[in-house]
């Protein structure tokens, strides 16, 4: 991926993430993790190469939360669906459940500003479970978040994942939270963007919380940090 | 407490009360004390200027009419400028070779005195009420159009790119995403607009001495005749005017807004 400014974001990046698979991306600033992610999601075209991916049923979770402020939650949730064409019944019905899977039943009718950061990312991701995607990206979602929200969220994540099965990629910039959701972590090097890593992480789904403090996962985040430290030279 | 109680009501209105009732004190002074008897008949006393601007029928009748007739045109002038404006925002945000085409000209808008124009279109309408409205529209629809498009324009860049994957066409993107978004700076500029679409109005009142009387006119007339009662009382009427659109439209505004943009953030 070459942008019209020269600049060289990805190069020679090759893989496949199926249904079921947990694929994340980690690596420094600017490596074009996200560029990645744009191109999957057929917000940008790339340059060269080809990129295959389901988009018929795709959830897309934003840095940011990205609600509409002039919208309730049910109204923001139910914002995909009704861009979609879904009729009026089918939408209420389907953000209702979207709602109650991340656990924000009783704010149906709270504006944006009177959630705080980790409600308003449940939101953010409820909307995009509304589709019941097939494929789902992430771009840094919980970044702003505080470790406990944050940790919280991803034990949540990962509750959806097992639930609705979808094939997820992620971008972070969290070691411990690549290694606690995914089933492949995919280290990059600094731009231009390469996979320099490719660590499987082999724990059984579903995950517990307390996964984060066994030995085999530092060991396995030990091993993600040594492959990043090339990367940041 | 909310915000809505005796109590806060009380702290909330009277520092501007005392403001005024020193403002009215200051108005007393300068007639009674700082100007000398020969001198005092330019700045008559509040009493007085509501004795003969309001209490007094034909003074009255006369203001009021006036008043109307400026309220008129500048209402006119208001609505057509925030359609053109609202029309020429959208165009400009949607299409970039519009808005090169015509930004510069709505800045010439801007840069060229209009006031110089207003002789013009005397000559070009009459001293007609539709000169008198061309001289509103022109004096508010840069303010209008420039905040209009710069709220149409600083779309969250998500926003757009989530509306971009669920392949949302330009009419809901439109009515869904821009225009809501840009309700802040659209109320912006029309409260911008609204007050100078009134000293539209009053100038255009100055040059257009014909046709219907406006309050311009009249100032103008009792500051020659120098009935200076009837001059205060139509500057206080000018001034409600403006006051009483800006308020108005600012009420509309954080009705509007109250539930989501940060400057209504003390309700609920």
């Amino acid at each position: 991926m070459v942008f019209p400014d020269g600049t060289h974001a990805v190069d020679d990046v090759s893989f496949t993430v199926g249904r079921g698979e947990f694929v994340t991306v980690v690596g420094p600033s600017g490596c074009g993790k996200s560029t990645l992610l744009r191109i999957a999601s057929g917000l940008t075209d790339q340059t060269s190469g080809d990129c295959r991916v389901d988009r018929k049923q795709l959830g897309y979770v934003f840095q940011d939360a990205t609600l509409l402020p002039w919208r309730t939650v049910r109204r923001n949730v139910e914002l995909n669906a009704e861009l979609q064409g879904l009729d009026k019944v089918e939408r209420r019905g389907r953000a209702t459940e979207a709602i109650e899977l991340v656990g924000l039943s009783g704010h149906e009718s709270k504006y944006p500003k009177q959630l705080s950061g980790g409600m308003k990312m449940r939101c953010s991701l409820a909307r995009a479970l509304v589709l019941s995607p097939s494929v789902f990206l992430f771009d840094e979602p919980f970044g702003a978040l505080d470790e406990i929200t944050r940790e919280r969220l991803n034990d949540e994540l990962l509750r959806l994942f097992v639930h609705e099965g979808f094939a997820g990629l992620f971008i972070t910039h969290s070691i411990a939270e690549a290694v606690f959701l995914s089933t492949r972590v995919l280290c990059m090097s600094a731009r231009p963007g390469r996979i320099i890593a490719d660590i499987p992480i082999e724990f059984p789904y579903p995950r517990q919380p307390e996964l984060r403090y066994e030995p085999r996962f530092g060991e396995l985040c030990g091993r993600v940090a040594e492959a990043l430290k090339e990367a940041y030279q | 407490m909310n915000g809505r109680g005796f109590g806060s009501r009380i702290v909330r209105y009277t520092p501007p009360l005392f403001v005024f009732g020193g403002f009215i004190g200051l108005w007393y002074l300068v007639h009674h004390v700082i100007l000398d008897d020969r001198r005092r008949f330019i700045v008559p006393p509040p009493h007085q200027v509501i004795q003969d601007a309001f209490l007094t029928a034909n003074a009255r009748s006369e203001l009021l009419e006036g008043l109307g007739n400026t309220a008129r045109i500048a209402l006119i002038g208001f609505v057509i400028a925030t359609v053109i404006a609202l029309v020429g925002a959208v165009v400009m945000a949607f299409s970039r070779v519009a808005e090169r085409a015509l930004f510069p000209y709505a800045v010439a808008l801007q840069t060229i005195p209009i006031l110089a124009l207003v002789p013009l279109f005397s000559v070009w309408f009459g001293p007609t009420r539709t000169a008198r409205v061309v001289t509103c529209v022109l004096v508010a629809l840069f303010p209008i159009l420039t905040s209009f498009l710069f709220g149409l324009k600083s779309v969250d860049r998500d926003l757009q790119d989530l509306f971009r994957l669920n392949r949302a066409g330009l009419r809901t993107r439109l009515f869904k995403l821009q225009l809501p978004a840009a309700l802040p700076s659209i109320f912006t500029g029309l409260r911008i607009g609204a007050g100078l679409c009134v000293i539209g109005a009053l100038v255009a009142d100055f040059f257009f001495t014909r046709g219907d009387m406006g309050l311009g006119r009249l100032l103008n007339n009792y500051a020659k005749r120098l009935e200076y009662e009837k001059l205060f009382g139509g500057v206080i009427l000018a001034s409600l005017l403006g006051v009483t659109i800006y308020i108005f439209i600012g009420w509309i505004g954080s009705r509007t807004l109250r539930h989501w943009h940060e400057s209504e953030a003390q309700s609920s």
